[in-house]
């Protein structure tokens, strides 16, 4: 994901650059980044990948036990396990992508105008955002779905708006550094508009400081998400999901079945390799230089 | 004692620095910083190391404290200090003797000093931890210290706080910090160039007195040769990091032999017109009347009268906090003016940015002292330049492109550079950008604000060049904000001088020069150094009279 990001839409001795910086990571980050390159490969081709269809019932008998057709087993309606993992890799990493660009578009454009305006306009956002952050966005979410209901749009949408004052704060911090600066000035009297000032010379200048930021909220995102399906307001049957999953085939632990930890351990997996990866980057935003 | 060489002795020198390699890392590559130097000074002798941003001479009076910044390394050579080689020995036993043997000097007292302690307590630090001192001991050297600076009020001097002592004192007090153990070696890291020129000569004289004084033999770092020909008895000019020249201090002056050395006198030996005027035909073009303007209750503009023609050139010189750039803040639209008019090619002209047209904005245009803060540096130049011909002229594509090799070529720069973004550009060829950017709007009214100043000499008589070059072809008028006279003296037409927020003395170049008439313009003019030996004796016996 992180790789993606990097690359998008750049001038090609960009792209060199940014091969280059992987090759230079620590292993801990190349290891991240294999993993999320297989997370994503999972993701995007999935219905090539599972044997079976999402909700194809396979079996008449629920819970069934992991043999040669059923890798992983059944689930409490005899859905193949496995194809279900498979698909919930694509539910899951996509709406908590989606969720995540979203949070970050309203955040930073947000974080940087408060920040270039200054003022009234800065205290209202800042304040509003304070009053967001001080309620607990686990039982916000809840609320605010046990009243609109609990759709995959509404789930998108509420946890996106509670993630960007996260997005909002630091982007803020790191534009008034850069709004102080004589370029800003210079567009200013230029006649540029602030959407302008906002896009093209303050964005630019604090993006490394929120690509690590970026990493770590799409991790709780995902997390929140999960743990919502679980549960039973995130993502509703029957669409596959990790969290609902668990849940759905809790009941097997008791019986010394450990199948319904595995999309508990899918998610602890990729929620580590994803801060592996940002912590390196973390690491070489703080650092002593950015490369000129 | 100046100009004197200093005979050979056969003391062991205080200093000597043997072949000397120093590398450091930068974008993942090692480049050599100090290439093969060797220095070495007898007890009681100032050396000025002088050379340009860039050339190694920080690093190597770091070097002379067994000190290396973090990412570099020694590659060879030695450092003895009493004959015995310091880079050989662990970091520990360095510690020992820096600040007790040899002291460090730095160029911004603001932030070598911490503000919430007072100045003794900071001064004696050292004394008393590592130099083996009891506190009243100390406090009396630094007494005697204070005395020998000339600081105003000794006796209390130490109880203050750094926030509470202008400036030139808080250098000074910092001279006390460094001479306090009685070290052998001062490395002077540029102590007087981040000060006014009139507090500057304070500070230069005292410096000069407490060497004398206590004997002790020096580094001067400076990039000035007037300044380092008042202070020291020989001087080695550094270049990438190897010494071009090195010679007795009158000698460099009177026969300078590489023609490096001869460079550092570029911006002095411009040709300067006395009598093409420029402009001041027919209405001028920005004529500012009783204007006023204020940051909250304080007034930093008091009733301004000045015009500009059309083609000219007017400095506006003053000391920082003059309100020389709030006075071109104001012309830009930046800040409000609470009072008087800004009349603008006949017409009234409106006060902040967002009540002038677009048409406005783009016929005034301004440029930075820093082109570092200046140019974004995620932008390519080909987005900077071509920015304000999008904006303006609604240029894009082929033609866009095309406008921006133009100007590329108009400030002497060529399509190699397109690509490039700010980081890898030189400070020169940045600042060319940043006026390549202004002309790009095709302005009347260039604001330059402080341009050259953080330029190295041989660059900045080249971008003062092109500037007046520009000016003959394309009509435009500047208004150049400086401290710099030599700048003034080079390329002005007509002079403003400003203090307090007032503009004491105005008028043609060589009337203001020559002829000044304001008690403050004198000093002010008296205050920069000439590059020459003598010029602070002169001074010093001018005052004794």
């Amino acid at each position: 994901m992180q790789q993606s990001l990097e690359v998008r839409s750049v001038a090609p001795n960009r792209l060199l650059r940014a091969l280059k910086l992987v090759r230079s990571a620590p292993p801990t980050a190349k290891f991240g980044m294999v993993v999320v390159a297989i997370y994503a490969f999972v993701a995007l081709f999935a219905p090539l990948l599972a044997p079976y269809g999402e909700v194809e019932v396979v079996s008449r008998v629920p819970f069934e036990p992991w043999s040669a057709s059923h890798l992983l087993g059944t689930d409490q309606l005899g859905r193949d396990f496995l194809s279900r993992l498979i698909f919930g890799a694509r539910n899951s990493i996509s709406i908590a992508l989606l969720t995540t660009a979203i949070s970050f578009v309203i955040g930073c454009l947000l974080g940087v105008l408060a920040a270039l305006v200054g003022g009234i306009v800065d205290q209202a956002i800042s304040r509003l955002v304070d009053a967001l952050m001080s309620v607990p966005d686990l039982i916000f979410t809840l609320m605010i779905l046990s009243i609109f209901g609990s759709s995959v749009t509404n789930l998108i949408l509420i946890i996106a708006v509670l993630t960007s004052t996260r997005f909002y704060r630091i982007a803020r911090a790191a534009a008034l550094n850069v709004a102080s600066l004589d370029f800003v000035e210079h567009a200013k009297v230029r006649g540029e508009s602030l959407l302008w000032i906002a896009v093209n010379e303050v964005f630019p200048n604090i993006l490394p400081l929120i690509l690590s930021e970026l990493g770590m909220r799409f991790c709780f995102i995902f997390l929140n998400i999960a743990a919502l399906s679980f549960l039973g307001v995130g993502i509703q049957p029957p669409t596959a999901e990790w969290g609902s999953m668990v849940r759905d085939n809790a009941a097997l632990i008791n019986m010394g079945d450990i199948t319904p930890l595995i999309p508990a351990a899918a998610i602890a997996f990729l929620a580590i390799a994803v801060n592996f990866v940002v912590d390196w980057l973390l690491n070489r935003a703080s650092g002593l230089s950015e490369e000129g | 004692m100046k100009g004197q060489t200093v005979t050979a002795t056969p003391t062991v020198p205080v200093i000597d620095i043997v072949d000397l390699k120093i590398e450091a890392k930068s974008n993942d590559q090692w480049s050599k910083i100090v290439n093969g130097v060797s220095l070495s000074i007898r007890p009681g002798e100032v050396l000025g190391l002088v050379g340009e941003s860039g050339a190694g001479k920080s690093t190597l009076g770091l070097a002379a404290l067994g000190y290396l910044r973090p990412g570099a390394k020694v590659t060879g050579g030695e450092v003895r200090l009493s004959g015995h080689n310091i880079l050989a020995v662990p970091e520990e036993e360095r510690r020992k003797f820096r600040g007790t043997k040899v002291a460090y000097v730095a160029q911004s007292a603001q932030a070598a000093f911490n503000p919430v302690h007072r100045l003794m307590d900071q001064i004696v630090m050292v004394a008393v931890d590592r130099g083996g001192m009891t506190r009243g001991t100390a406090e009396k050297r630094a007494l005697d210290l204070f005395r020998a600076l000339q600081l105003p009020d000794p006796q209390n001097f130490g109880r203050r706080y750094p926030h509470q002592v202008s400036g030139g004192q808080l250098q000074r007090a910092m001279v006390a910090m460094a001479m306090i153990c009685n070290p052998t070696l001062i490395i002077f890291d540029e102590p007087t160039t981040a000060l006014d020129v009139t507090t500057q000569v304070e500070v230069l004289i005292s410096i000069r007195k407490v060497i004398e004084d206590y004997g002790v033999a020096a580094i001067y770092i400076t990039h000035d040769l007037a300044v380092v020909a008042q202070v020291a008895h020989r001087v080695a000019v550094l270049r990438y990091g190897e010494v071009v020249e090195e010679a007795p201090i009158a000698q460099i002056m009177e026969r300078p032999v590489h023609p490096y050395t001869k460079s550092l006198w570029a911006v002095h030996e411009m040709p300067v017109d006395h009598d093409a005027q420029h402009g001041g035909k027919g209405a001028p073009l920005l004529a500012i009347a009783g204007l006023g303007a204020h940051y909250g209750d304080f007034q930093v503009l008091t009733s301004i009268d000045l015009e500009v023609g059309r083609g000219e050139t007017v400095a506006l010189v003053g000391e920082s906090g003059s309100g020389k750039s709030t006075l071109g803040r104001v012309i830009v639209g930046l800040k409000e003016l609470s009072s008087g008019q800004v009349i603008y090619d006949g017409k009234p002209l409106q006060g902040t940015i967002r009540r002038r047209s677009l048409q406005t904005l783009k016929q005034i245009q301004i440029i930075y002292q820093s082109a570092d803060t200046a140019l974004n540096p995620r932008q390519t130049v080909r987005k900077i330049i071509g920015r304000p011909l999008t904006l303006y002229q609604g240029l894009r594509g082929a033609r866009r492109e095309a406008r921006v090799q133009e100007l590329l070529n108009l400030v002497e720069l060529n399509e190699t550079h397109i690509d490039r973004t700010p980081g890898q550009l030189s400070g020169g060829q940045k600042q060319r950008i940043a006026i390549a950017r202004a002309l790009a709007a095709d302005p009347r009214l260039i604001v330059c604000d402080e341009i050259t100043s953080a330029l190295d000499k041989v660059v900045q008589a080249e971008v003062l060049r092109m500037l007046m070059k520009l000016q003959a072809r394309l009509g435009v008028s500047y208004l150049f904000i400086t401290h710099d006279i030599e700048v003034v003296r080079a390329i002005a037409d007509r002079v403003a001088v400003m203090q307090n927020g007032r503009i004491v003395e105005q008028g043609g170049k060589d009337q203001v020069l020559a002829q000044p008439h304001a008690d403050y313009t004198r000093k002010l003019l008296d205050s920069v150094p000439d590059m020459a030996v003598g010029w602070l004796d002169g001074i010093v016996a001018e005052r004794a009279a």
